[in-house]
């Protein structure tokens, strides 16, 4: 439903009724065929809010090429006959489907859920007017939004970095962090906004990329990389890119000479005043909640933060101030893309919990046309082209490779497509292959890894076997890859065409399968995560087993104190134990390890072993991974020598039992990053910087003459927690900048101790006297996880957490189905976060478990027993236990020995089909005859 | 606590990465979706960005 409002909320969980607005889009949805005709005759052009005002969009218009639905509509406020009926309508006269319709009208529609689920988002902070980086005033000070645009092959300038005042190539730019976020004083928002660190970043790495010498500044408070893989993405950049960070905040920007040039003056590290020129400036503004979005709060009566994002308990990270109204991405707190996701599959699951009872009354399932039987039918080849935006066409001739495709063996049919992923062309390739009676297609576009899937249920739309399919993948393994030589390119994208089509020229119709689901969850761990996920899943009506490997319920949140927002941990863990252990649905293991795994999405069996040495076998549909991480013990500053010198977590508990050594103790100094964003350990354990300052708080607030000091790389509080730094700050405790190469020294002199280090304001080393030095030790990954990857055949990153299937997209799944992540054992998270994973996971998770079967693809391997001798080679090399060696007779009654496929276990890897020295056996969809005739295309020149 | 009466669908606002994510994971669990967008296309943020972090992939 787009072009629509909520503009009332009444009822309340599990029966709403939401008032929706629809506004008039002046276009007939089902008359439209996006052609575009309208736009080209519209003589109003207006600022293009999809390119952040870097272009000129017509008052008729869709939001961009690959728009969901890819329909037209009327900007009402630009339109010239809508203001003054009869003045124009040169889009009415032009479009040949007779799709506007100015009388177009709003509508109200009352519609009965449920649940609601908010995720309306976040808008960029707009500097205009706040005159200090002299945004609006120099048109070379740009957001970093526009810049995005200015980088994108769909932008503006198509993917060139030009000045905006005079269409000159940038040879100089710099990055000024934290606009409109940290700052009370310029626009009211406190907080940090979490993302503008990391985008600033990327868009410097690929700003260098696409023009190269180019340099990069970016100027900064604290370097927030705090996600996964952030801090190497951050080191690769400064170190590999070039990018240059200067940590100080820049005074003011204002221009030099006429040109168009920008200066710059700010103090840098070593207390300079310094001038420096740049021609283009970027402000990486900040997230912020839309007034529209407060308007909607208001209207659902949610509570919001003293910031304007929904309040949420830490303990229900999704769950809004009214029952049944539920929050996700930025709105309930600035976040990145992983976490929006996470909380959009969380916000699911927190929905389902209380929507259990109804599901499947409301849905059908989706039907495709019969499938046409091609057997008899003669060769005729589709072959797709797509441009991708100027990602494939700027750098290959793809005109040119379409009219080679056009000269193929087999090949009945060739088109160009702007973007091949879009909508529209869906559409089109259903009626191309129906009209041309196609039977075998051929994408030659970017990677069948994400795209493959969509282009499978168009041709099965089309009345295809899904199966008669190739991609030739011409954008990853090409374009972006020789921007150098379009001839070679073009050459390139047309061998790989050429391969393609000769590859899908021997493919048969293949049949997927169905597979009963076993209903029930192994959740392997009974910490935050676990218990969550096991928690909501039961609240689903699904049965969960829960393992835990210690004698205990509660893993490390048991330890801490309060969330950072206040909120009493070990309390609320009790709650969600009790809850736990009282479901029926739920079976605990306790001090139980899991000792073997074998099956598959929806059909797993796992082996337990008590401490009794007791073993049981468990069926189960999925996996939820939530084994936890643990604390470093440190080397460093002293530790395993000094009572003085202690952990985060053991302060934590002196300080619980007032301890003689906290209540007698004066000075204390924090130190960050024990452990963490080091040489070996590049990442950031996200929770420490927040965890030091709470614990600073309650020293001040027990007694303001304490002196406190937190010796910090980059402070990392972000997101709504950024106040609680600026808190410590006020009560007096001092925060001291180092760095990776100068670590503070722990000296003992004549019994006490000091702390030693530079000081980056006074330019001078520091020796402080210390009572207490508490170390912020990393959290690393716990040791049973690498057997456990073993087990499952998932994989670990570099520092041993489980890898997720894709960062951005698939932040919970694993690549093999069936198998989720949740909590730390994915990367180091407060509780918050942890919750929202395990939820999302449960969400995941239960998407398999409401349905009766879960269907498997048909790239399998296949035994052809007229060459297979049953050598059962393959047998050892599978990874999948997968083949069997079995005993079969022949026509004649003779006895062979033969191998066999379990199809469920099967993953189509091709590891028995390279093995193999016989032929005996191969993978469908990609037969040695595929293969032979793939590699004769690509030596045929 | 809850009515008697439960309906087996959702309302989500917002048609961006998150909002489509959660209307996803709900239609596969078996409820009914409604997914509202205020403005012409679904796609939200992310649609806007050029590339993303750490795959480069293009955020279509």
């Amino acid at each position: 439903m787009t072009l629509c409002e909520v503009t009332d909320v009444a009822g309340s969980a599990g029966d709403f009724t939401v008032t929706v607005k629809e506004n008039p889009r002046y276009v007939d949805m089902d008359k439209c065929i996006a052609c575009g005709e309208c736009a080209t005759k519209c003589p109003k052009k207006v600022d293009d809010e999809y390119n952040a005002s870097t272009g000129k969009r017509k008052a008729v218009y869709v939001k961009y090429a690959q728009a969901v639905p890819l329909k037209y509509q009327i900007d009402a406020e630009a339109c010239i006959w809508l203001n003054k009926p009869g003045r124009c309508g040169a889009c009415a006269k032009i479009c040949p489907a007779g799709a506007i319709n100015f009388d177009d009208t709003e509508k109200t529609h009352n519609i009965n859920v449920g649940a609601v689920v908010l995720a309306p988002g976040f808008e960029s902070f707009d500097p205009t007017g706040t005159e200090v980086f002299g945004y609006g005033e120099y048109p070379n000070v740009i957001t970093a939004m526009q810049l995005e645009r200015y980088l994108s092959a769909s932008g503006p300038t198509e993917g060139h970095l030009v000045r905006p005042s005079d269409g000159k190539p940038v040879r100089k730019v710099a990055f000024l962090q934290c606009v409109g976020s940290r700052d009370e004083n310029l626009c009211g928002n406190g907080y940090c906004s979490s993302v503008c660190c990391m985008y600033a970043i990327k868009e410097a790495v690929i700003a260098k990329d696409h023009v190269p010498g180019l340099a990069t500044s970016i100027f900064y408070m604290d370097m927030r990389t705090h996600g996964k893989e952030f801090d190497e993405y951050y080191t690769r950049a400064r170190k590999e890119s070039g990018v240059r960070f200067v940590r100080c905040r820049v005074n003011g920007v204002e221009p030099q000479g006429d040109e168009g040039d920008l200066r710059l003056h700010y103090v840098n590290e070593k207390g300079q005043q310094i001038e420096e020129y740049f021609d283009m400036v970027v402000l990486s503004v900040g997230l912020q909640t839309p007034k529209h979005v407060l308007d909607l709060a208001k209207k659902a009566d949610i509570r919001l933060t003293p910031h304007n994002f929904a309040a949420v308990s830490d303990f229900a990270p999704v769950s809004t101030s009214q029952a049944g109204i539920f929050t996700c991405g930025a709105f309930a707190g600035p976040k990145d893309i992983p976490q929006s996701v996470m909380e959009g599959s969380a916000a699911a699951a927190a929905a389902a919990d209380i929507l259990a009872p109804a599901r499947n009354e409301l849905t059908q399932e989706k039907t495709f046309p019969p499938e046409r039987d091609i057997l008899g039918e003669e060769l005729r080849i589709g072959v797709f082209v797509c441009h991708c935006g100027s990602n494939i066409a700027g750098y290959v001739d793809v005109e040119d490779v379409a009219n080679y495709a056009d000269t193929l063996p087999g090949v009945a049919h060739v088109e160009r497509n702007l973007f091949t992923c879009s909508q529209d062309t869906q559409e089109l390739m259903v009626k191309v292959i129906k009209e041309n009676q196609l039977n075998r297609i051929v994408v030659a576009a970017c990677t069948p890894r994400t795209h493959e899937p969509l282009f499978h249920e168009t041709i099965k739309a089309a009345g295809l076997n899904e199966y008669l399919f190739e991609m030739a993948n011409i954008r990853n393994q090409n374009s972006w890859v020789h921007t150098g030589d379009k001839k070679a390119a073009t050459q390139k994208a047309k061998d790989l065409t050429r391969m393609a089509v000769a590859k899908v020229a021997w493919q048969g119709p293949l049949q997927n399968f169905a597979v009963p689901i076993t209903r029930n969850t192994l959740v392997i761990g009974g910490g935050l995560a676990g218990l969550a996920a096991a928690h909501n899943l039961a609240r689903q009506g699904f049965p969960v087993d829960l393992v835990e490997r210690s004698s205990v319920l509660g893993g490390n949140a048991i330890h801490l104190h309060n969330t950072w927002s206040g909120e009493h941990i070990p309390q609320r863990m009790y709650g969600l134990i009790k809850d736990v252990r009282n479901d029926d649905l739920i079976t605990i293991h306790m001090e139980t390890e899991v000792v073997e795994a074998e099956g598959y999405v929806g059909n797993f069996i796992t082996t337990l072993r008590n401490k009794n040495n007791e073993k049981r076998s468990i069926e189960h549909g999925v996996t939820i991974v939530a084994t936890g991480g643990t604390r470093l013990m440190p080397d460093e500053y002293g530790y395993r020598d000094h009572k003085e010198v202690v952990s985060a977590i053991e302060f934590d508990k002196l300080y619980e039992i007032r301890d003689k050594q906290v209540s007698s103790s004066n000075s204390f100094v924090f130190i960050q990053c024990v452990g963490s964003r080091d040489v070996d350990r590049n990442y950031c354990s996200k929770v420490c910087c927040t965890h030091s300052v709470q614990s600073a708080i309650e020293l001040k607030k027990e007694n303001p003459k304490r002196r406190i000091y937190i010796l910090y790389r980059d402070m990392r509080t972000y997101s709504q927690r950024e106040s609680l730094y600026k808190k410590a700050r006020e009560m007096g405790v001092i925060f001291i900048n180092y760095e990776l190469h100068g670590k503070p020294k722990v000296n003992k002199v004549d019994g006490s101790f000091e702390v030693e280090v530079w000081d980056h304001v006074l330019h001078r080393p520091l020796l402080i006297p210390a009572d207490m030095i508490i170390l912020a030790t990393a959290i690393i990954p716990n040791n049973g996880a690498k057997k456990l990857a073993q087990l499952y055949k998932v994989p670990l990153d570099n520092f041993g957490f489980f890898q997720e299937a894709h960062a951005k997209l698939r932040p919970v799944d694993f690549a093999t189905e069936g198998l989720f992540v949740a909590g730390m054992a994915h990367y180091p998270k407060p509780v918050e976060e942890s919750i929202a994973q395990a939820l999302a996971a449960s969400a995941r998770a239960a998407t398999l478990l409401s349905k009766k079967q879960v269907t498997l693809d048909g790239i399998k391997a296949q035994v052809d027993p007229d060459f297979c001798d049953g050598c059962a080679l393959c047998v050892d090399v599978c990874p999948y236990h997968a083949i069997t060696l079995i005993e079969s007779k022949d026509d004649q009654g003779e006895s062979h020995n033969l191998v066999e496929v379990n199809l469920a276990h099967c993953k189509g890897c091709g590891l028995c089909q390279g093995t193999c020295p016989k032929r005996g056996i191969s993978v469908a969809g990609f037969t040695f005859k595929q293969l032979e005739s793939q590699i004769e295309a690509a030596l045929a020149v | 606590m809850l009515k008697n009466k439960t309906i087996g669908s959702v309302m989500v606002v917002g048609g961006g990465i998150t909002g489509m994510q959660s209307a996803l994971d709900l239609a596969d669990a078996g409820y009914f979706v409604y997914l509202v967008e205020r403005t012409g296309a679904i796609g939200g943020a992310m649609a806007q960005l050029d590339k993303t972090f750490p795959t480069n992939d293009c955020s279509m």
